[in-house]
């Protein structure tokens, strides 16, 4: 019986640490969950690996969080759509070279009656003036993320101070902000990515779409060595430049959902 | 919705899916040495603190029973925030590895076999006490025949904190990331789907979890009931 | 009687002496004296009974002979050769959640007796009890006598120079009765030293070589058997007798 146990022990403890510890060399790239959620990196990492054979392995969290993870040298890359964040993180010495990769834009999702007549919008900002004077409800995802920013500067374009019993802040990822609004019949402010992606749709359906300030920039960081002497920066290296390169640019438009692109190579 | 779920659990189960298994593997892996290790750090504990008169052992007892409702994203923060690079054991790297997932439930799962198994201990000492000490037995002697004269309830208590650790997302979401592969476990593929509104599949994931734990417990009790029959 | 007690003064000239003393021995509890203040020694041979009513302070007094409790007036020592190994079985029998030999296995390997001699020091005594066919049942579902049988053999292993016993038949039918008492009888053959509480006035006849009566936390009466019984010198052990005083 003694035995047994010892046995099944030890088995348990090697299975468990091994499962931890591949073989392969592997990199820590912390990204978004628009990128994630939307299957981008299950498409485009299987040919990562072909050509370098590297593992990629990507912690999805809100954009602050990302930037948080890769502040602490616990990942060797980041990909977040937050320009003005990103750049700054550069400016503070956390990463040397910050690059284009790709663009997506935001879509305006609300019910499908639209009782806010955002649809007829002709700009993001009418539409937004439509929701505020309409009272509908509004789910933000109020988390202070890159998406969550750029729906306060159109509020702000749109000349309205969102307050009131329509407008619910939620502080939560895009993913469980959708659930929420399916189930509000709110309208919803989201990334095309996890919208087209995004499967627990009921009454919502995409009302607003084209404006150019609704543009949605991807940037890739390369950290620096310097503040994280553990950075195995040599795999990201590897990635940063095959994100940029051909290979990586086609890979990222060759991606599809349901015959549509998500995502746009916008690499210089 | 709901009839979609069990479908999509059932077709999940028949079809084997390789994915599905290497999750459920994990989740096992990750939840059962997580209670092992708590349970040859905890029961001692809880013994000791039964067995021993100390300053400020009510306290003691008053914080092991209060850490039972430790919330898991505090647990996983805490053991983030020491496994980070920028904490005091980066060096050590495990972010983002089972084993870090391992420490996480180890930390959460720990106060529930200490003070469960304090509560069992202080019982059973009352019944034995004199007798022990008539035999000549030192606390520390009494600890292992203590501890293996409790172990029905003592399995009932490892299965308490086998439910918590199989259960809790909060922690192994915050050290193990989720990702693909290498730290994605039941809960946290679960927390997934749903965020990407699948909800018949997280429904099912959720199904298929419930199951795994039933048939775990279904397992132990009827051990437990044969033995308990033979010992009476 | 009279060939009884000469079979028990043989067998102690052929022990070492231990005595027991008392020493203005108290025991209170809240504020409530429950035995004492009381002093007496215990010498060879026995088997002392400790009779009395119930709540006279008998099982107090066995636990202050025995260490598990501490006088809180007075004190409590062993002459002769320094404290001896001693022993206890309780009213209801103290077993573990293990087979009635794992029990005695137990008790040797606490007593630090070397792993390759318990199983057969075991054996031995569960036969004596008359329990070799119990030995892998799980003490726990023994009937009460075989559990009490099972703590004798316990102490047996152990060879104790004194064994203590509170009330240990009170809980148990005639014919285990029977069987407790002719144990008893056979440590007390092998020199042990017997101190036994009962409320059991003929088990004490059975059974005593001296008598220590107690009523309401004081001893009335400490002397031999024969002299006890025929002709008690205290009112409340003549009442006791005659069996008029129930507490």
């Amino acid at each position: 019986m003694r035995k047994t146990l010892t046995l099944v022990l030890a088995g348990l403890t090697t299975l468990g640490l091994a499962a931890g510890a591949f073989a392969d060399d592997y990199m820590t790239l912390a990204s978004t969950t628009s990128t994630e959620n939307s299957g981008l990196f299950n498409a485009i990492l299987p040919q990562f690996k072909a050509a370098t054979d590297i593992d990629v392995r990507v912690v999805a969290v809100g954009t602050g969080q990302a930037f948080e993870i890769a502040r602490r040298g616990d990942a060797d890359s980041l990909l977040v759509h937050d320009t003005a964040g990103e750049l700054r993180f550069v400016e503070n010495g956390y990463a040397t070279e910050r690059a284009d990769v790709m663009y997506n834009d935001f879509v305006v999702i609300g019910p499908g009656n639209d009782p806010a007549n955002a649809r007829q919008a002709q700009t993001a900002a009418e539409a937004f003036a439509n929701i505020a004077e309409a009272q509908a409800p509004f789910a933000s995802r109020g988390d202070d993320s890159g998406t969550n920013r750029a729906e306060l500067r159109l509020w702000e374009n749109a000349g309205v101070e969102p307050d009131g019993d329509w407008y619910r802040e939620l502080g939560s990822g895009m993913g469980p902000t959708l659930n929420t609004a399916a189930a509000m019949d709110a309208y919803v402010m989201s990334d095309r990515a996890t919208w087209v992606a995004f499967k627990n749709r009921q009454n919502l359906t995409l009302l607003f779409e084209g404006d150019d300030v609704l543009f949605n920039q991807y940037g890739s960081l390369l950290l620096s060595k310097e503040k994280n002497p553990h950075l195995k920066y040599d795999l990201a290296e590897k990635w940063h430049k095959w994100l940029i390169s051909e290979q990586g640019q086609k890979a990222i438009a060759d991606f599809q959902v349901d015959g549509q692109q998500l995502f746009f190579p916008n690499a210089k | 919705m709901e009839n979609n779920a069990f479908y999509v659990a059932l077709s999940l189960l028949m079809n084997l899916d390789a994915t599905l298994f290497q999750i459920v593997a994990l989740s096992l892996q990750v939840s059962l040495l997580a209670v092992l290790a708590a349970a040859l750090l905890g029961f001692p504990l809880g013994a000791a603190v039964a067995l021993w008169r100390f300053p400020g052992r009510g306290g003691v007892i008053v914080a092991l029973n209060a850490l039972m409702g430790l919330p898991p994203v505090v647990a996983g923060l805490t053991v983030y925030l020491l496994l980070s690079r920028a904490g005091p054991l980066g060096e050590l790297g495990l972010l983002f590895t089972p084993t870090a997932m391992v420490i996480a439930q180890f930390v959460l799962v720990l106060p529930i076999l200490a003070a469960l198994s304090r509560q069992k201990v202080e019982e059973l000492l009352g019944e034995y006490r004199e007798q022990f000490i008539s035999l000549g037995m030192s606390r520390s002697r009494m600890m292992p025949t203590l501890l293996w004269d409790a172990r029905f309830t003592l399995l009932t208590v490892l299965l308490a904190g086998f439910g918590r650790a199989s259960a809790e997302v909060g922690a192994v979401m915050m050290v193990g990331g989720n990702i693909d592969g290498v730290t994605r476990v039941m809960t946290t593929a679960i927390v997934l789907e749903t965020s990407k509104g699948d909800l018949p599949l997280a429904l099912g994931l959720g199904i298929v979890l419930l199951t795994l734990v039933m048939l775990i417990n279904a397992g132990a009790y009827v051990v437990s009931e044969l033995a308990k029959r033979r010992v009476g | 009687m009279t060939s009884y007690n000469a079979l028990l003064n043989a067998a102690a000239t052929l022990c070492p002496p231990t005595a027991l003393r008392f020493e203005g021995v108290a025991f209170s509890h809240l504020g409530e004296t429950l035995l004492g203040p009381c002093s007496f020694t215990l010498t060879r041979p026995g088997p002392t009974l400790i009779m009395g009513p119930n709540g006279a302070g008998k099982s107090i007094l066995l636990r202050l002979a025995h260490g598990l409790l501490s006088p809180t007036q007075g004190q409590v020592s062993w002459s002769g050769e320094g404290r001896p190994r001693q022993a206890m079985v309780f009213q209801n029998p103290v077993l573990l959640r293990r087979s009635a030999m794992a029990n005695l296995t137990h008790a040797l390997a606490v007593n630090n007796t070397p792993r390759k001699a318990r199983r057969k020091l075991a054996l031995e005594a569960l036969e004596r009890f008359g329990l070799t066919a119990r030995a892998d049942t799980s003490a726990r579902v023994l009937s009460g006598g075989e559990q009490q049988r099972l703590a004798l053999a316990r102490a047996w292993v152990l060879t104790p120079d004194v064994l203590f016993l509170d009330e240990p038949t009170s809980a148990l039918d005639p014919a285990a009765i029977k069987a407790v008492e002719t144990a008893v009888r056979e440590f007390h053959q092998r020199g042990t030293r017997i101190v036994m509480t009962t409320h059991d006035l003929h088990q004490a006849k059975r059974l005593a070589g001296d008598v220590l009566f107690l009523a309401g936390g004081k001893i009335h009466e400490h002397t031999f058997a024969e002299s006890f019984f025929s002709s008690p010198v205290s009112k409340e052990a003549r009442a006791f007798i005659a069996g008029e005083l129930v507490e």
